[in-house]
This record gives structure tokens, sequence and C-alpha cells, in this order.
């Protein structure tokens, strides 16, 4: 059964906060990676790794640099593991 | 189909297995902290350590060549191992910065280091070169092509670096890096699990060709260029499965481990291959990267030398190697060190 975007928020946050030291709380929806949450390119790697694992998605090289936002994540995740 | 000949060839024999005899490295004498690299990047030191570990790397002379390091590095080598240049049956450098199209790097090595007219060549398999160059040297010797094998790892990157890219200018580095492979009767280098993908020829590659430069004199001199993230994903991804494989090869378990030498790509790539890996928290691992960069082939040879000389590892203990880059192409093997 595909997971809900609360869900894969969820398990997003976990990852975020386990790779990069980011409190769960400040991982929301309309966070920038990289502005806001101030995560660099290679931790941003080390999390679409992590993702993908844990939703079973690809996320293709390519595709990591539209991920802006942590919403933009949760939909790809979603749209990929519907 | 028989043979029309009655004559038969000669079978050739080699020893039953092979090892790491002695091993040496070469660092250029001058230091270059990320300071100095700041003074033509847009960056901070800060963010140099924070992405990949470097404090500070060594840069070779302006004068000084690749063979000039290949034999200082070799020289040693050979000194430890114990042999005297006269003995060795054959000369193997990797590198990707001899920038002559010929002679080879490894003839003038070779010649310099007194080795007669001993067989000598170069490989390109960029960072995975030095690991080549040692599955290659123990083939010639258990194979029966030469008794004591010179392998070296060097590497001249400031010559393709352009010092204002700041994606590249604060990684590479200079520096040499050898082993003398000789004859052993117990088995002493494992099998080596090796490859390469060519379809990510673009992942590291340089920014033109040289000849361009024979048509458009004002072409932009080639420098290397890299897609960071294509290749730490990589790395992490695929060479911490190629490393457990090689660990299988050998039959050797994680915890039987001396050391762990991976090539010194980045120090996040390392530490990331040790979480894949699941290695024990005692076994050592190289993390030369920090005081010396990323050397290319050169990095393996030069990581081993510096915890031997520190006595962070025993000799005849194990170490589990691998090199990966450019090609991309990788490999890695168990190795009982000197």
């Amino acid at each position: 059964m595909a997971q809900t975007e609360q869900e894969i928020l969820a398990g997003l946050a976990d990852i975020v906060n386990e790779i990069t030291g980011v409190a769960v709380a400040d991982i929301a929806t309309e966070k920038s990676f990289t502005d806001d949450l101030d995560i660099d390119s290679l931790s941003m790697v080390e999390v679409v790794m992590a993702a993908e694992e844990k939703f079973g998605v690809e996320i293709p090289d390519e595709e990591v640099k539209n991920l802006v936002t942590v919403g933009d994540a949760v939909s790809y995740i979603a749209k990929a593991s519907a | 189909m028989t043979s029309m000949s009655a004559a038969s060839i000669t079978p050739v024999t080699g020893a039953p297995f092979a090892r790491i005899m002695g091993v040496g490295s070469y660092r250029p004498a001058r230091v270059v902290t990320n300071a100095e690299i700041c003074e033509l990047i847009d960056s901070s030191q800060e963010w140099i350590r924070e992405r990949s570990g470097i404090e500070e790397r060594r840069f070779a002379a302006e004068d000084e060549t690749v063979a000039d390091m290949a034999v200082a590095a070799a020289s040693k080598a050979i000194a430890s191992a114990g042999i005297t240049p006269d003995q060795i049956g054959a000369v193997i450098v990797a590198t990707v910065t001899h920038l002559l199209a010929t002679p080879s790097a490894a003839a003038e090595v070779g010649y310099r280091l007194g080795a007669g007219n001993a067989p000598a060549f170069d490989i390109s398999a960029a960072c995975a070169g030095f690991c080549y160059g040692l599955s290659l040297a123990q083939d010639m010797v258990r194979g029966g092509s030469a008794d004591y094998v010179v392998v070296i790892g060097v590497e001249k990157l400031t010559d393709i670096v352009d010092p204002t890219d700041r994606s590249t200018a604060f990684l590479f580095a200079d520096g040499a890096g050898a082993v003398v492979v000789g004859p052993s009767t117990t088995p002493a280098i494992g099998p080596t699990v090796w490859g390469s993908d060519g379809s990510h020829l673009d992942a590291i590659t340089m920014s033109g060709r040289y000849e361009d430069l024979r048509n458009e004199p004002r072409a932009e001199y080639p420098h290397v260029v890299m897609q960071g993230q294509v290749v730490f994903r990589w790395a992490v991804n695929e060479m911490a499965r190629v490393a457990q494989e090689a660990l299988d090869a050998a039959g050797i378990k994680a915890t039987d481990l001396s050391a762990f030498i991976p090539h010194q790509a980045n120090l996040r790539i390392v530490d990331a291959m040790v979480r894949a890996l699941k290695l024990p928290d005692h076994i050592p691992v190289a993390r030369d990267i920090v005081k010396s960069g990323n050397t290319s082939a050169a990095s393996v040879p030069i990581a081993m030398d510096a915890m031997l000389q520190a006595g962070q590892i025993p000799s005849g203990g194990l170490a589990l190697l691998i090199g990966f880059g450019a090609g991309l192409a990788f490999a890695a093997q168990v190795v009982e060190l000197p």
C-alpha cells in the first residue's frame, strides 16, 4: 500500500536528521535543503540513497537537482512509489 | 586436430604465490594549506574541511616530474624489500599525469632505478591504477614472467587541475607510492575483484583534448573535471560492495583485517564505505587524505606506507585495498602487509 505524504515526510525527516543532525522539528515541506537546512551536495546524495532504500524508489542523479525543497522530495517519492 | 610439430614448447613456470615484500613512498616537500587554496577559489578553509576532510596536501615543485617522484618512492620500496635493483624483473607505473604520449614513464623510472633492461610499461586506470598494477604484478610473478615486480602509483595532478576550479582545486595533489611484489610460498595477495564501467565516462574526465591546442592555440588548456555527486554515489553504493566481494573472494572476514586502505578520494567517501562495510571500530582505516589530499593512483601505497611507518598496522597483518576512479575503473584485493 502506498504511503501517505505525511508518512513520507516523517520518514524523510528521520533520514535527514540521522545524516545531517538537523532537528526533525525543523524539517518541513516548504524548507529548502540547501538554503534553509544547510545540507551540502554530498549529504544530499546520502539522503537520496537512504530515501531510495527506505521507500523502495529510484531517484536518478539528474532528478536530484530538481529536489529543491523537502516538499519536492516528498512529492517525488509519493509519485514514484504510487 | 593434433600438432604437426614434434617439438614442444618449454612450459612457463612461476612462483606458487606472490606477496608484497616492501613498500615506500614519496611526498613532495611543499605543504599547501587550505588557506593557500582559498586564495584562488571562492571557498573557505572550513568548507574544504567539511566537504573533503582535507587539511593540507603536498604539491610537487614545478621542475619535479612524475618519474622523479616515482624513482624516489620505488628506491625506498626496493630497499625495504631487501632486493637489489638488478634483481628487478619488471617495472609498472600507474599514472594519468605522465603528459608525454611516448616513451613511457616506466622506461625512464626503470633505467634510473638501475633495473637494467627489465620490461617497463605504464598503465592508465586512474585512481584504481595501483590496485590494477598489483593484480598484474601478482599474475606476472605467479605466471613466471618476472621474479620481482616494482609497482608504482604516481601522480602530479597539479599539472591537470585548474587551480581556480572550486570543485577540484582543493581535492587533488601530488605524490608517489611503490611496492615490490615477489615470490611467496604462501598466499599473500588475494584474488582481485576488478572491472570498469564505461557508461560513466563523463563522471571524471578532461575539459578538452590536447590536440585541440594544435588547431586552436588559444583553446583552454585541458584540465580534469568531475561530477562530484555522481562519483560519490557510485563510490558509496558500488565500491563498498566490491570491497566486500574482495573480502569474500579471499575468504577473509572484516574482523580478520588489520587495516582498511581505500583510495583516498574524499574522507566522506571513506567514512561512508566504512559504514556500508560494517567494519568493526577497532580496525585502523587509512585517512591519509587529511594530510595528503587525493593523489589518485598514489594514494593507496602512500597511505599503506604511512600506516606501517607510524606503527598503526602490524607487519604480517591483512589489509583490504580498493582503488576506484575515472573510467569508471575499480579494483580491490586483500593483501598481507610486508
